[in-house]
């Protein structure tokens, strides 16, 4: 076999230390092993010396000393000095990847490339040491953690592995370091397809040990206590021949001539489908795949090379790795929430309210806070639905195990249902999730306040109101804070907290502590029409509606805004949040920026008709119901002139930088960063987009409306 | 080599290894599990019996506890739960014991009652297990420091020639250790020195008092290490088809002064070949934990027997290999067990300790592969 790695040197990677002076380098650690059957193993322990918290991560540094320690395992074993090389990680981890704090640092395409071949020439090396090599993964292994083991010869997982992963498409990368080539060789191409494509658009899913081993990923899983000695084992039965390792999942001739290219198509036309063509890093992943079919190790690594020096200098993984960290790190610290040591303590639930909404809070609170949960209505006949359903909910997770029956039985009990206010005494958290008019929220809140003690918190979730004005009429109006929730409430991560001019210190921080125990990520913002998620959709939903009551076809406007990549196109959205509720978001806006938001005429005459989308058997959408053209058509002002492609787009690329720009210098957020958690948390806008404004900046509407960008430098790639 | 061990994977993974030897047996039939600890505390406190028990995999219905008599916890952990069989409460047990004596030092953080000085109930010395096997030699002159040397060089021989042999390994549960240099294996005993001399024993220091006899060379090191036993009724044995390694026939405790803790085995020994209608001259081989030589030696005077009788300890012991304390009665019960084997013509040998404050133990066993007659020395 001709070597994959012959094609690399050691020399030329020279220029990347410079870029890895700070590098936390991850050893690689030699001790050698007697096997039971005689002969010796060197094991490699991978450990970057810190604990746990700070996974290993292979940089530069790490890289070319695990390439040193594997020449000087070859050479021992040329001189027939060991039987074997085998790697494992450090306590519950074996490699997380490569370092992705250090990828602002590579400076061109030239210096990516260079990442990529580094990692083929180190970690290639186990399967070409002239003995036979091990991967004994104890623990995490993401990206790169993973292409160590898949480049060696034989592999065992730990039962209890924390997580096994190729993240790389999720972050706007492919797996570059081996996996692309080395996976469907060895677990078969739908198997590669669902580990390098499918898990990570999932919201970045991970596979259990257990099923890494199912797909053929290692080729013995053992329990922990043991593992290490279970797999020192096992890899002394394997060389000795007692053991013989059968890969089921290994393709084939027939999978290759039959099932290959077809499985490739197949994903593909999904993709298109689900995301659109955008987003680079799946199809480049899918591309790699496809020619992983039929081409040699080598060429197969040369071309992960350039496919990741491509990505890796681009625009969208850069706006990747933003988001990424906007994800993982701005959102666990909320930019200016009060210290927690303010937080009220919160031990008792009201809701006001026993509808759908109400009982999915209610639900939700009772499930992640395990307090008494009170829910109240108009009559005892709503109220006993509201509980009914919840109770009903419980029982399902019961039923799917998902909760055990002790637990069950515990939120049940938790969850109590009135139709007298006074009985809302001692709570000292509720919220109201009653119709959306003023005057009702501030009389219900007003209701409560005599019942509940001045310092409980009266947390609403309006969606268009002011938040200050339904605390308006309260005695204690300090106490009071929005709540923005997103739709399924269960599922949506982000929560828009809004401080009111009135609202105190220890309301805000009950409310970011209470948002944490629900497992949700908070953002503050401000009292302003539609907070942050909603203003912005408005503003892009509003252009789409004015565009095509002005004549612009229905698939112009879908053309226009098709390069932002979002996960559905403006009337999709808007069949989604439901038409009613769309209209009333424009009407919100238009009342609060009449001069920069459109009301829509057409949309309210749609949602009393019920008509937008044409959908197939199954409800996915197909394009646009006739009917619904036709009502548009009748409110088209006379005289109005249809927008080109061109022209919608910019303007809907203007309008957003504009409208974004000014929440900026109105306060409604303190940063850019928090405008684009919100969105990809509360909108589920793409990590290649950024969320929102490194987009912005890398098409130019930022400079073109004011003149500047939101992020100094712009986050764009080197290319 | 343990020092970044904790002390509960130790014996969960050699019970993990007594489970994967005994394949045959259904883990939902162990009745109990007995694990014993001289100091109970940290990674062996929390009734270790218990948690190995969960760690290792048991079903959470086999019950388990902790148990402590300093160095003849695991010997006293065997006694309970074969007592239990006895009696008819348990059909299959498991017992062993740990100690990590890196991480627990011995007497680490014990209280002893002041009344045990101010009314002189014991002397200082009692405390001080060195200080007590000095005193043996006091008591009996005729133990020298020469044949405690010459008993403590020959342990070293004696565990190097079997381990050349390859009679230890069998029964060894390898485990993996973490180090600065990353992972290893440990797959034998750490600090043995087959190459000591009279001459270099003759060198040491005397840690104990001046000009004195008990050296490094001649009493156990402090070692870490787990032992662990599957103990059945014969009728479990017989229905599970488990291999049978040796019956138990007697076993016995006793208390002597505490100054003089060495001397224990004498009393518990005569006290368990009483119960087995035994005599020593029944007894065709000896593991007698060598806490110090001149303890074991003591015992060999008492009844008789030469300091090399190759009945007595043939494979070496505690000197050579260490001695974790709580963990050591079970490991004696190994190596008997592996010799029963090798010896067909053996019926009965003996596993016998000293216990700190003043206790022996001793246990008689009987070969299952005893096929009568004796074979020519």
């Amino acid at each position: 076999m001709t070597s994959a790695i012959a094609q690399y040197s050691v020399e030329q990677f020279e220029p990347l230390l410079a870029l890895s002076e700070d590098e936390v380098v991850t050893h690689s650690y030699v001790r050698d092993v007697a096997l039971p059957s005689g002969g010796t193993l060197a094991l490699v322990t991978i450990d970057n010396g810190r604990d746990h918290t700070r996974p290993s991560t292979l940089g530069p540094k790490g890289l070319l000393e695990f390439a040193a320690v594997m020449d000087e395992q070859a050479a021992r074993a040329q001189r027939g000095e060991i039987a074997a090389v085998a790697v494992t990680g450090k306590p519950f981890i074996l490699a997380a990847g490569a370092d992705l704090s250090k990828v602002e640092s590579i400076p061109d395409r030239a210096s990516g490339k260079l990442m990529a071949q580094l990692g083929h020439y180190a970690l290639g090396k186990l399967g070409e040491l002239g003995v036979p090599s091990f991967v004994f993964i104890n623990g995490l292994a993401l990206g790169g953690g993973v292409e160590v083991a898949l480049n060696a010869d034989y592999r065992t997982i730990d039962r209890n592995a924390a997580a096994i992963a190729l993240p790389e498409v999720f972050l706007g990368i492919i797996p570059g370091w081996g996996g692309a080539w080395l996976l469907p060789n060895l677990i078969g191409i739908e198997n590669a397809l669902k580990v390098v494509v499918e898990n990570p658009l999932k919201n970045n899913r991970t596979l259990t040990a257990t099923q890494a081993f199912e797909l053929g990923m290692a080729d013995a899983i053992f329990d922990s206590a043991t593992f290490l000695e279970s797999s020192i084992r096992w890899a002394d039965d394997v060389i000795a021949g007692r053991t013989k390792v059968k890969r089921p999942n290994q393709p084939g001739k027939i999978e290759r001539a039959v099932k290959w290219d077809a499985a490739i198509g197949i994903a593909r036309s999904m993709l298109e489908k689900r995301i659109g063509t955008i987003a680079r890093s799946p199809y480049v992943a899918l591309d790699l795949l496809k020619a992983a079919k039929s081409s040699d190790k080598a060429t197969g690594f040369a071309a992960e090379d350039e496919a990741l020096a491509d990505l890796i200098s681009g625009d969208q993984f850069r706006a990747s790795i933003y988001a990424f960290n906007l994800v993982q790190k701005r959102a666990k610290k909320p930019a200016g929430a009060p210290d927690k040591s303010l937080a009220k303590p919160v031990t008792r639930i009201g809701v006001l309210g026993a509808g759908l909404m109400a009982s999915q809070f209610a639900l939700l609170f009772v499930r992640r806070l395990q307090v008494p949960v009170i829910i109240t209505d108009l009559d005892q006949e709503r109220v006993d639905k509201g509980i009914a359903y919840i109770h009903g909910e419980i029982s399902a997770l019961e039923q799917k195990g998902r909760l055990h029956a002790d637990d069950a039985n515990r939120l049940r009990a938790l969850v109590t249902g009135t139709t007298d206010k006074a009985d809302f005494a001692g709570c000292d958290w509720v919220i109201e999730a009653v119709f959306e008019e003023l005057s009702i929220k501030q009389q219900v809140f007003a209701e409560i306040e005599q019942h509940v003690s001045p310092e409980a918190v009266l947390a609403t979730n309006t969606s268009s109101l002011s938040v200050e004005q339904i605390g308006a009429k309260l005695q204690h109006p300090e106490r009071v804070v929005g709540f923005h929730f997103f739709n399924p409430v269960a599922v949506m991560p982000l929560i828009e907290v809004v401080r009111t001019p009135t609202t105190d210190e220890a309301t805000l921080a009950t409310a970011m502590v209470t948002a944490a125990g629900l497992k949700k990520n908070a953002v503050i913002t401000a009292d302003s029409p539609g907070f942050v998620v909603n203003r912005i959709l408005a503003k892009l939903l509003g252009e789409a509606m004015h565009a095509v009551e002005t004549g612009t076809p229905f698939e112009d406007v879908v053309e226009a805004q098709r390069h932002f990549g979002l996960p559905m196109d403006p009337f999709v959205l808007l069949d989604l949040v439901g038409l009613k509720v769309g209209a009333h978001v424009l009407d919100t806006h238009h009342a609060a920026f009449p001069e920069r938001f459109f009301p829509s005429p057409a949309l309210h005459e749609l949602a009393e008709a019920g008509v937008l989308l044409e959908k197939d058997a199954k409800g996915n959408p197909k394009g646009i119901d006739k009917k619904a053209v036709a009502i548009v058509a009748k409110h088209r002002p006379a005289g109005s002139q249809p927008s080109t492609v061109a022209e919608l787009t910019r303007r809907l690329e203007d309008g957003l930088a504009d409208e974004i720009h000014r929440m900026l210098q109105e306060g409604v957020v303190s940063s850019p960063e928090d405008i684009d958690l919100c969105m990809i948390l509360g909108a589920g806008w793409p990590f290649q987009m950024g969320g929102v404004t490194p987009f912005l900046d890398r098409v130019g509407a930022s400079e073109r409306v004011f003149g500047d960008t939101f992020h100094h430098p712009p986050i764009r790639g080197s290319h | 080599m343990y020092w970044g061990t904790r002390a509960d994977d130790l014996i969960v993974k050699a019970m993990i290894g007594l489970l994967e030897r005994n394949p045959n047996l259904p883990k939902e039939r162990v009745d109990d599990v007995a694990i014993a600890a001289t100091t109970q505390e940290g990674d062996q406190g929390l009734t270790l019996g218990r948690t190995a028990a969960i760690l290792a995999g048991l079903p959470m219905s086999v019950p388990g506890y902790a148990i402590d008599r300093m160095c003849a916890g695991a010997m006293t952990a065997v006694a309970t739960t074969a007592g239990g069989i006895a009696f008819g409460a348990y059909d299959v047990a498991i017992a062993g014991g740990v100690e990590h004596m890196g991480r627990h030092p011995m007497g680490g953080n014990a209280d002893p009652n002041p009344r045990f000085l101010a009314e002189k109930l014991v002397s200082g010395d009692a405390l001080n297990m060195g200080m007590t096997a000095e005193r043996l030699h006091d008591r009996f002159p005729a133990l020298t420091k020469e044949r405690a040397d010459r008993f403590g060089m020959r342990s070293q021989q004696k565990v190097a020639a079997a381990y050349a042999a390859g009679h230890i390994q069998p029964d060894l549960v390898p485990v993996a250790l973490r180090s600065e240099q990353g992972y290893g294996l440990a797959t034998m005993d750490e600090g043995m020195r087959p190459e000591t001399t009279m001459e270099g024993l003759a060198g040491l220091k005397t840690p104990f008092r001046p000009h004195g006899r008990v050296t490094a060379g001649n009493a156990s090191p402090l070692t870490d290490g787990a032992t662990v036993s599957l103990l059945a009724s014969a009728d479990a044995a017989k229905e599970l088809g488990l291999g049978v390694k040796m019956r138990l026939v007697s076993f016995a405790f006793a208390g002597v002064e505490p100054e003089v803790m060495g001397i224990g085995p004498i009393p518990s020994t005569e006290k368990a070949l009483k119960k087995a209608g035994l005599s020593i001259d029944d007894i065709g081989l000896f593991e007698l934990n060598e806490a110090f030589a001149v303890q074991v030696l003591s015992l060999l005077d008492h009844f008789g027997i030469d300091d090399d009788d190759p009945r007595v300890n043939p494979w070496g012991g505690a000197i050579a290999i260490g001695h974790p304390l709580a963990s050591s009665g079970v490991r004696l019960m190994i190596q008997l067990a592996r010799q029963f084997e090798q010896h067909p013509e053996v019926q009965y040998g003996l596993t016998a300790m000293c216990v700190g404050l003043g206790q022996g133990g001793s246990m008689i066993w009987e070969n299952p592969h005893y096929r009568g007659g004796r074979k020519g020395k």
